[in-house]
């Protein structure tokens, strides 16, 4: 019987140390930042690494003037309000009519015990009208993307965790996988984005964690192109000789889910230009 | 003048003569240096300015200490060694690669970057 009531009370502990709920796990996040840059206001992390670098940050500003991501803004707007064959768009298969929603994106759907991102929503619009899906990464994808993004600038992101346990472990799941090391290169997400971030890594400074899905899809020099948040997943993966996972798989998504979480409260502010 | 130029060759031919595995042994030497600077600063093989200001390298990061000071800090060559095939043995916390354990050096390529860094 002692031994029972030891052995619960043990698993009891155990349980309540590994799983702090997302609220706390989110506090502690912020906390984290604030006492590693305290100059930093917690509002202004949605301009990542250019929140905490000064220089980098005027000549951000500078290529905000002509945003690169114009051109695939303007042509996501047209995708967007161009009907489907059968006559229906986009706007029939979002709240809203799409507009003005990305902060509620990703959610966890109870119907399919999956978590939902936007992208997977556009795909499963198309498939709903008869169309055929288009590729997550980059491309038309990103544009509409970016343009669903740009409608719902200044709203601030609220992603919600149901009393559902399938939805408690999709956000326990995304969080595994930032703090666990990967790739030959053997680092975690977090290693750089929150051990790390404010260091450089050769000429570049590694970017806060706070923040990091505010601004998605982006324009980034380095690719000279648009790109969602999955295709800089799988950049990240790469980059530690890890094996990229496909963008939208479930990994990605409950990774999603976990890191949107911890930016709850922040302003979208997509689509952005990065270096 | 031809008269130097013949003490210069004989001196050299004596040299060679007198002094080969010398010479050999410290060219060998410098040799290990040069490639291990070449694998150190190589951005697919050791990569080491990504985190390290090393002295003749550019535009270094800092996310670990500069290496500088070596032989102080490293009075054995083999921890030295050690440090950079699996600095995680010493440091649990260290998010250096394992070079070593994860086959991203091998062993005789963590020996030249050794031969190198215990230089700086």
């Amino acid at each position: 019987m002692k031994r029972i009531l030891v052995t619960i009370l043990g698993m009891a502990l155990v349980a309540g140390l590994a799983w702090a709920t997302p609220e706390e796990d989110r506090l502690a996040f912020i906390d984290y930042h604030k006492k590693r840059f305290p100059n930093v206001a917690v509002e202004d992390y949605l301009n990542g690494v250019y929140a905490i670098n000064p220089p980098a940050y005027q000549q951000w500003l500078q290529i905000e003037e002509f945003p690169p991501y114009e051109l695939a803004m303007a042509e996501g707007k047209e995708l967007f309000e161009t009907p489907f064959a059968n006559g229906k768009s986009y706007a029939d298969c979002f709240p809203n009519g799409g507009v003005g929603i990305r902060q509620n994106y990703p959610y966890f759907d109870a119907e399919t015990g999956q978590v939902k991102t936007l992208e997977l929503e556009i795909n499963e619009c198309r498939a709903a009208n008869g169309e055929a899906p288009l590729k997550y990464s980059k491309g038309k994808m990103a544009s509409i993307s970016a343009y669903m993004a740009f409608t719902s600038r200044g709203q601030k992101l609220n992603i919600v965790i149901p009393d559902d346990a399938r939805a408690m472990a999709a956000y326990e799941d995304g969080k595994a996988y930032y703090y666990s090391k990967r790739g030959q290169l053997n680092f975690s997400c977090a290693d750089c984005h929150v051990a790390n971030s404010g260091m450089m890594i050769r000429a570049d400074m590694l970017s806060p964690a706070l923040g990091h899905p505010t601004h998605f899809p982006v324009y980034r020099s380095k690719w000279d192109d648009m790109g969602t948040l999955h295709r800089r997943f799988g950049g990240c993966n790469k980059q530690v000789r890890a094996v990229p996972l496909p963008a939208q798989s479930e990994e990605y998504r409950n990774l999603e889910y976990f890191l949107t979480y911890m930016s709850n409260g922040m302003e979208v502010n997509g689509p952005g230009a990065r270096k | 003048m031809t008269r130097k130029i013949v003490a210069a060759l004989v001196g050299a031919v004596l040299g060679s003569l007198l002094l080969p595995a010398a010479w050999s042994i410290a060219q060998e030497a410098e040799n290990a240096v040069e490639l291990g600077k070449n694998l150190a600063f190589d951005r697919k093989k050791g990569n080491c300015l990504a985190c390290h200001v090393i002295a003749g390298g550019d535009l270094a990061g800092n996310i670990g200490p500069p290496l500088v000071a070596m032989k102080m800090r490293f009075p054995d060559k083999k921890d030295l060694r050690s440090q950079i095939y699996d600095s995680s043995a010493k440091t649990p916390r260290s998010v250096m690669p394992r070079f070593g354990p994860h086959r991203v050096l091998n062993d005789e390529q963590i020996d030249l970057i050794t031969e190198f860094v215990y230089t700086l």
